[in-house]
């Protein structure tokens, strides 16, 4: 039995759920050890005297009486260089030193900070002493990773002079500046620290116009999610969810990468570790580690520390947005979340909504993606950061209206719905064009304009419409069969297939084919859509169907995507070649004519 | 400490026992339970709320009452005793030998829940295990460290097919120590028994090790048994150093357990009455397969569940799927068409092939020539599809060939003797040698060189 005054006592123990009691001064979302291996756990209930917990690890072997230490903080992580390159499970411990220290399990009550307390950083500062700075602006600079420069902001509700700046090689704990005036003054670390489950202030939201380049066709040019937005993936298994999370954390345009595998396989946790050094990011040149940061916390690892793991994530992309970087944040998979929450809720014998989820599912889910944005940050100037959110959600059985998609359909702003009916044709990604949408594409459609060509949007259209007529007369040619076509329908159908096979889908595997630049996708869908166009002119004109779709010109405008970056012109080339191929049959079928009338 | 005992149940619902006034009990705890006749079981601690225990029993609650029931709370987990002498036994679902033989002298006693294993301390498995089994080799093969479930159908010869990987499992040019772990869960005495026997014919009980839970066994010693037998895979892997194949076999009886459990409890229902954290407790049996790096040993992991109705939106294969690396999806179609091992191909899938084959690790061309069988295959039956509606007459000729080719594909690539053991080689020169009647136009997914090599006359 514990006497100690200072310290609680558990009265109940059921899984992941402890009650403790006598704990002083409990407030909710606080942080407490729990048991002799003190055990990381966070208050999620008051009831009279009776304090809920639920705690991160294992806890098997804790029973009545054993202590419950509070420590009079929130649940929070540890901001400061050394973030990015790091894999953290769920509650931010550093996966490779749990291992260095404890071996190839995860025992329990394991204690590691987040950020080393012994690496050492080169830290320059870029404001002198006596200059006057408020909360985000920035002291000075790191060079994190070859890539990441790691601004160090003015920590949050401190301004004043900066009375001392120190420059030089510090390890995180080290003070590197006292801000204040000449009563009041504080000393500012490195490190810094901030709890999960608050969003990080900023001056002023924005609206999400810039599109974030993911180097997939089907979502750059169909489907685009613009920087600062939020998109989700909903797919059975087996459709390519986590193809498609990996493939957006390998290519988007973003600065920093943070990639949450929430819940999901430890292999392929393993398969991220082992790629991203090899993997060269076709922006800087630099592998892609150097700009990602991971959190895994696998589906056998504690369920609690899964429910943490999204804001553990989201508050350090917050973190980097502040320091005015394009963050794209994915959740792999955000029901595994969302059963975390379930969970607990019915170990708390909450009364449940939709299928055992709790009620409070919806505002969770919301408020999580309204952390997403594209923002002004908190400091004296102008400074832009965003985080863009790309959740995947694994609807049992592939049904779409089960509680955590439709919760999700109703914040997020594109929808990308895989199908596991492409995904057994090959077809990949699985994204199913017809019932996926982006509402950022009028927004985007602008900026294509600027960045690539005024053609894009219309190109974009007539493909999507030609694949909408497609779906129509399918349904005629599975009723009545293909001779009930026009020539004209012909074509479309054509054309439609060309789009499918020759512009969406793409292979994830392929060295060329794994990421399109924006301008390759204009190119490449202009040169697809060239079959369209001249071939219509040419069949107004009377050429037979049967010699248009059998043109040999058509293998090429399939191999068009394997065509490298750097030979782009060799697309603008086989387009050429495309509409004279069909100024021919037209210019053939003329001379011919005019030798039957003659 | 003297083990105190306590004569204190109050509520006996199904196969949990509340019990009052008790001391210093802990959550996970192993319980006995002694029987008013003097029979003594095991259970473990559900929740403890301050003094009252809510304790699951794993044996029978027949003949249990709350007056003489006598509990003794054990101090302890649920531990599994394991020395290399497990090899070649039997073992109940609780691991207590059943095989007549000796006791097993502990070497250690490990937890039977294990330890998450570190993500960061996984070795990517990329292995290529060869099963001669031309549908899993050739188009949806197991690597070392994955975890392949089967998901079958009641009737449906799931056992045989495990039972023959079980028996030619080789992973090319090694010699290591392969062991196979077998776990049954509520299944009948004569599949169990036909395990049994095969691992007796073959002598490869030598090198097994086999946990026995029957359909008339208890049901909630289920939830302990696949606990136990990767309890015992985890020490032959990582601590002997062992290739270690576990086959859980049934996956559905499991769950159905642990509904049950969940039910009594009176806990909310997730879908079809099953609990929520069924996910999270699958999770915790499939994600223990893996390699870890700097370890010689491995565990592969092929569970097998039949699927009620055959249906794979079913929360159990669903929530499999979900955790697993792919799946060998049974079909009743080519089962009842006389076709061993009824492997539906189409569906099926090996999510780790891709980095356990090609060159040097099976051949070049093994990639390509699968995702040709892949497309031709799905071509071909759609076209016989299309004959279905519309008649022989309403294909084209490429079509027609496509038809032929995966009849023939079904006849001689995924149908093969219950003890023919093929090659990977052979298993490829099946594939190209069915590529034959189609016309060299359509095999696009093979490179050029490729058919000059593999296909020349």
């Amino acid at each position: 039995m514990v006497e100690d005054s200072d310290v609680g006592e558990i009265v109940k123990v059921s899984g992941p759920l402890v009650v403790a009691r006598n704990l002083p001064g409990p407030r909710m979302y606080d942080l407490v050890r729990v048991g002799d291996s003190r055990l990381m756990g966070e208050i999620i209930e008051l009831r009279g005297d009776n304090v809920s917990v639920q705690v991160y690890e294992e806890t098997g072997g804790l029973g009545p009486g054993d202590p419950v230490f509070p420590t009079g903080g929130a649940l929070s992580v540890e901001l400061g260089p050394g973030l990015i390159e790091s894999i953290y499970d769920g509650v931010q411990r550093p996966l490779s030193a749990i291992r260095e220290e404890y071996g190839n399990y995860i025992e329990r009550g394991v204690d590691v900070p987040g950020l080393s307390r012994t690496r050492e950083w080169e830290f320059k500062p870029s404001v002198e002493e006596g200059a006057e700075v408020r909360q985000g602006d920035i002291l000075g600079t790191i060079q994190e990773t070859a890539v990441a420069e790691h601004r160090v902001m003015v920590p949050r509700g401190v301004s004043g002079r900066v009375l001392e700046i120190r420059g030089g090689v510090h390890k995180v704990t080290d003070v590197v500046a006292v801000i204040g005036s000449d009563d009041k003054s504080v000393e500012v670390t490195l490190l810094q620290k901030w709890p999960v489950r608050n969003a990080r202030p900023v001056k002023v939201k924005l609206a999400p116009t810039v599109p974030l380049i993911t180097g997939q066709r089907v979502i750059d040019t169909f489907f685009p999610v613009a920087k600062g937005g939020t998109a989700c993936v909903p797919g059975p298994f087996g459709s390519g969810k986590t193809v498609i999370q990996h493939q957006i954390a390998k290519w988007a345009d973003a600065d920093i990468i943070l990639f949450i595998g929430c819940g999901e396989r430890g292999n392929e946790m393993t398969e991220v570790l082992l790629e991203f050094p090899e993997l060269i990011d076709p922006y800087s040149g630099e592998p892609l580690m150097k700009r990602t940061v991971l959190i895994a916390n696998t589906s056998n690892m504690p369920v609690a520390a899964r429910e943490a793991s999204v804001y553990t994530g989201i508050t350090i992309a917050e973190y980097y947005r502040d320091m005015g970087y394009s963050v794209a944040l994915q959740a792999d998979s955000t029901s595994r979340w969302a059963e975390a929450l379930r969970e607990i809720s019915g170990r708390l014998e909450e009364m449940p909504g939709e299928e055992g989820f709790p009620a409070y599912l919806g505002t969770r889910l919301a408020s999580f993606y309204e952390r997403a944005g594209l923002v002004e940050c908190e400091c004296s100037g102008e400074r832009r950061g965003s985080i863009t959110v790309v959740g995947a959600v694994s609807p049992p059985g592939g049904d779409l209206s089960e509680p955590v998609t439709q919760a999700t359909l109703r914040v997020v702003k594109v929808f990308w719905g895989l199908e596991d009916k492409l995904a057994f044709r090959r077809h990949f990604p699985a994204i199913n064009w017809l019932v996926s949408y982006s509402l950022y594409l009028d927004e985007v459609e602008k900026e294509w304009a600027r960045m690539v060509s005024p053609e894009f949007a219309k190109l974009r259209t007539d493909a999507m419409r030609l694949l909408q007529e497609e779906s129509e007369l399918q349904e005629i040619v599975r009723l009545i069969g293909i001779e009930a076509l026009s020539p004209r329908e012909r074509l479309a159908m054509e054309s439609a297939k060309s789009v499918r096979e020759d512009f969406l889908q793409q292979n994830a595997y392929d060295v060329t084919d794994s990421f399109s630049s924006l301008k390759k996708q204009f190119l490449l869908l202009r040169c697809v859509m060239a079959f369209e166009y001249a071939g219509s002119a040419a069949i107004e004109k009377g050429v037979e169907i049967r010699d248009v779709v059998a043109s040999p010109v058509r293998e090429e405008i399939a191999q068009a995507k394997f065509i490298p970056e750097d030979e782009l012109d060799r697309i603008e080339e086989l387009e050429k070649k495309v509409r004279d191929t069909m100024e021919e049959f037209s210019s053939r079928l003329e001379v011919k004519e005019a030798l039957d009338l003659f | 400490m003297p083990v105190k005992e306590y004569l204190t149940v109050r509520d006996i619902v199904g196969p949990l026992l509340l019990v009052e006034d008790v001391d210093g009990a802990k959550f996970a705890e192993l319980v006995e339970i002694e029987f008013p006749d003097g029979a003594v079981g095991l259970g473990n601690v559900l929740e403890v709320n301050e003094r009252t225990v809510l304790v699951q029993s794993f044996e029978d609650t027949h003949g249990l009452d709350t007056a003489n029931t006598r509990i003794r709370f054990r101090g302890r987990g649920m531990e599994l005793a394991v020395s290399r002498d497990i090899l070649g036994r039997i073992f109940d679902g609780l691991g207590r030998p059943i095989d007549d033989g000796p006791e097993i002298i502990p070497e250690k006693r490990l937890d039977i829940n294990g330890n998450p294993i570190n993500p960061f301390a996984r070795d990517y498995p990329t292995d290529f295990i060869q099963t001669g089994i031309s549908a899993i080799d050739g188009l949806n093969p197991l690597v070392r460290g994955q975890k392949l479930p089967i998901f079958s159908g009641s009737g449906l010869p799931h056992s045989k097919m495990a039972a023959q990987i079980a028996r030619q499992s080789t992973v090319l040019g090694t010699e290591e120590e392969f062991s196979v772990v077998f776990a049954a869960m509520g299944i009948t005495f004569e599949e169990a028994n036909y395990f049994i026997s095969e691992f007796r014919r073959t002598a490869a009980i030598e090198r097994a090790v086999l946990f026995i839970n029957l359909a008339n066994d208890p049901a909630v010693e289920r939830i302990a048994t696949p606990r136990m037998a990767l309890t015992a895979a985890e020490y032959l892997a990582f601590e002997l150093g062992m290739q270690v194949l576990v086959i859980l076999t049934d996956m559905t009886y499991y769950c159905e357990a642990l509904r049950e459990v969940s039910a009594a409890r009176k806990e909310v229902p997730g879908r079809r009455g099953y609990p929520g954290y069924l996910y999270t407790d699958l999770a915790t049996i499939y994600e223990r397969a893996g390699r870890i790096k700097g370890e010689k040993g491995s565990i592969t992991q092929i569970p097998i569940l039949t699927m009620p109705e055959d249906d794979k939106t079913h929360p159990i294969p669903d929530l499999t799927g979900y955790i697993t690396e792919g799946q060998i999806i049974l079909s009743r179609d080519l089962h009842r068409r006389n076709i061993y091992p009824p492997i539906d191909v189409l569906p099926s899938l090996s999510r780790l092939k891709e980095k356990g084959i090609g060159e040097g690790k099976t051949r070049e061309d093994h990639s390509n020539l699968s995702n040709q069988l892949f497309s031709a295959y799905a071509r071909g039956k759609e076209a016989k599809e299309l004959a279905v509606i519309l008649g022989e007459a309403a294909l084209s000729d490429d079509d027609k060939l496509f038809a032929k080719f995966s009849d023939e594909f079904e006849e001689k690539f995924i149908k093969q003797g219950e003890y023919e053991n093929r090659s990977i080689v052979e298993t490829l020169s099946t594939g190209w040698e069915l590529c034959r009647i189609l016309p060299r136009g359509e095999l696009k997914r093979v490179k050029k060189h490729q058919i000059e090599k593999y296909l020349k006359d």
